[in-house]
């Protein structure tokens, strides 16, 4: 996985993250050894895994919440970046999906749009209106939420949790997001609003930016996913492009790495 | 100010389950009927109080209708309403904090000393202020770095400090008559257009932790800290940092307070405090703040505050004797809570 970026796609630029021989220990527990991973621009990447299998601090390395342990090497656009952090990867257009539990419940929907981001004006006190204008603007334009179903100030505990999921993913879609980190975005949600978000992971694409797409459901992964990362007990266990895998042979696959840890079947 | 408050009351706790929303089908907008839902919490803990309030009202008629009970409250009610003002924004954040009325003490230590050594008047109230950001220092350290439960930490710190200042003071009094400090008195304890400068200045405290609390980014986050920590650290939002800032604003207004109570009594009396801590609690779940964290209002602690004012000045009035307040503030914190878990609990379902 050292070598440069797979060839389906036509770019030839750097990958807009690369990590290199990334490791995550808590404590006795291994839960990243030695991971090598990147994702190209314009490139949708599932990541498939088991519970403990890493994926989560994968995920939490790419948006910032974890530093690689000593070692491990973080690259962004052909840079390494060393101060990494939440913000740093913020800026730098990394946005997180984070399940359901990305927003705070008993806040209205326009304070978790701009939550940690929020607009102020010029003597530096909230711009309350112009934060309620873009959140309303943002449901009506990114998600084709109608002006009067869900109201900037409603609280977001009263939505459904296809609601919920839209907003987490307008606002990455609206802070011009290059990166997105879609952490098991359909946990929890009816068959509709499951679909409902899988169009979105291809609006990424179609809009040219990239997405990471975790999920232990590899239905729900496989059709939107160019390429496929099985990890295992915290390494790298396989890796395809989806066009030359089959549905069957992957879920096989998978099968045979959760008993044995090895990719072949 | 109260129109603007009830939009921070938005984020009341509805109870509302998604799968009850989504199978009801959702209001197209905020419905009258969700309104009061949001507020219900706030109405109902004020509902109680204002009974309270009314029974006093009956026992004793004539202290009740005479309008100097109220001035007098007008001077005493700041002495514990300033600190529930901050203290909200930490039980906002789902901390308490215990240790304000050894703080109020200990601040005074520093403000007798710096007095004693400079006869300096701003400066020995700039000494006050910063012994109470070190005390909220110190609590926030232990509990957003270290990550202490705050009641059990700041009942240590509660005794701590206290402990220090009766070392400092070698538990004597200290009389506050110098005529330096006379024009200190005036700003704090005397009259600006017969209203006593205790109930301006709380009002003024007031505005300023409003327009912080609802009109700040350190404010929007105070609420998200209390709502999701988690969320908020992955979207940047300095968890710890703002747990501090909450703890370090009750000290400075413990501090304060500590002050405002000495001058008016023309002593510090090692014991400053000590019966401060029933109160400032009451007030803020009073004002329907939740001790679940997240939600919480400014305007609701400020009414909290003089309705408590109000039974403290009622229940020696009515003629009971005063030890009768404990076990009146003790119940209405009681209530107020049993009421908060109540109310949010039915809406769920």
């Amino acid at each position: 996985m050292d070598e440069p970026p797979a060839a389906e796609e036509p770019s030839n630029a750097p990958p807009v993250i690369e990590l290199r021989n990334v490791s995550k220990t808590y404590g006795e527990v291994h839960a990243l050894a030695g991971v090598n991973f990147h994702v190209v621009p314009g490139e949708i990447v599932g990541l498939l895994g088991d519970n403990g299998s890493g994926k989560s601090t994968m995920v939490k390395m790419m948006m910032g919440y974890h530093g690689p342990d000593h070692g491990g090497e973080v690259w962004v656009d052909g840079k390494r970046v060393r101060d990494w952090s939440v913000n740093r990867a913020r800026s730098l257009g990394i946005e997180t999906v984070y399940q359901e539990r990305a927003l705070a419940e008993q806040q209205a929907v326009w304070r978790n749009m701009f939550m940690g981001r929020e607009l102020v004006n010029r003597v530096g006190l909230l711009d309350i209106q112009r934060m309620r204008r873009e959140a309303a603007e943002m449901m009506s334009g990114h998600l084709g939420f109608t002006s009067g179903a869900v109201h900037p100030d409603n609280v977001v505990q009263t939505m459904s949790g296809g609601e919920k999921q839209g907003v987490a993913i307008t606002r990455a879609l609206h802070f011009h997001a290059r990166l997105v980190l879609l952490d098991e975005p359909t946990m929890g949600l009816s068959l509709s609003e499951t679909r409902k978000t899988l169009d979105f992971v291809g609006s990424i694409k179609e809009a040219g930016r990239s997405a990471v797409f975790v999920d232990h459901n590899i239905f729900h992964v496989y059709p939107v996913a160019d390429r496929l990362v099985v990890l295992d007990r915290g390494r790298v266990a396989g890796e395809f492009t989806q066009a030359e895998i089959s549905l069957e042979e992957l879920i096989d696959r998978l099968y045979a790495v959760a008993q044995t840890g090895r990719m072949e079947a | 100010m109260a129109d603007k408050a009830g939009r921070s009351e938005v984020a009341e706790r509805t109870g509302e389950s998604a799968e009850t929303a989504a199978a009801g089908g959702r209001a197209p907008t905020v419905s009258l009927r969700q309104h009061l839902r949001r507020h219900a919490l706030t109405v109902a803990t004020l509902g109680i109080a204002l009974l309270i309030w009314l029974a006093f009202l009956v026992t004793a008629p004539d202290v009740f209708l005479n309008s100097r009970i109220y001035s007098a409250f007008a001077t005493t009610t700041p002495l514990f309403a300033m600190i529930a003002l901050a203290l909200t924004l930490v039980v906002i954040t789902r901390e308490m904090d215990l240790s304000f009325g050894s703080v109020m003490a200990l601040a005074m230590v520093g403000f007798v000393r710096t007095y004693d050594y400079t006869g300096n008047v701003p400066l020995s109230v700039l000494a006050c202020l910063v012994v109470g950001v070190v005390c909220g220092l110190i609590n926030g350290y232990l509990v957003a770095i270290l990550g202490i439960p705050s009641l059990v930490i700041t009942l240590g710190t509660l005794f701590f400090f206290r402990g220090v200042e009766l070392v400092l003071l070698d538990g004597r009094p200290v009389v506050l008559r110098d005529p330096g400090v006379e024009g200190l008195r005036d700003a704090l304890n005397g009259r600006t257009l017969d209203i006593p400068n205790e109930l301006l200045w709380t009002v003024a405290v007031a505005i300023v932790l409003w327009v912080t609390l609802n009109r700040t980014r350190f404010g929007a986050h105070v609420f998200l800290v209390g709502d999701n920590p988690v969320s908020a650290q992955l979207m940047g939002v300095r968890v710890a940092r703002v747990k501090i800032a909450t703890f370090v604003i009750v000290g400075v207004m413990a501090a304060f307070t500590g002050l405002m109570t000495a001058m008016q009594l023309a002593t510090l009396f090692p014991t400053l405090g000590d019966g401060t801590l029933l109160q400032p609690i009451a007030s803020v779940f009073l004002g329907g703040t939740s001790v679940f964290g997240g939600t919480g209002s400014i305007t609701g602690t400020f009414v909290g505050s003089f309705i408590i004012g109000s039974i403290n000045a009622g229940v020696i009035s009515a003629g009971i004797q005063g030890f009768y307040s404990q076990l009146f503030f003790g119940l209405v914190i009681i209530l107020s809570l049993v009421l908060q878990t109540l109310i949010s609990r039915r809406m769920r379902h």
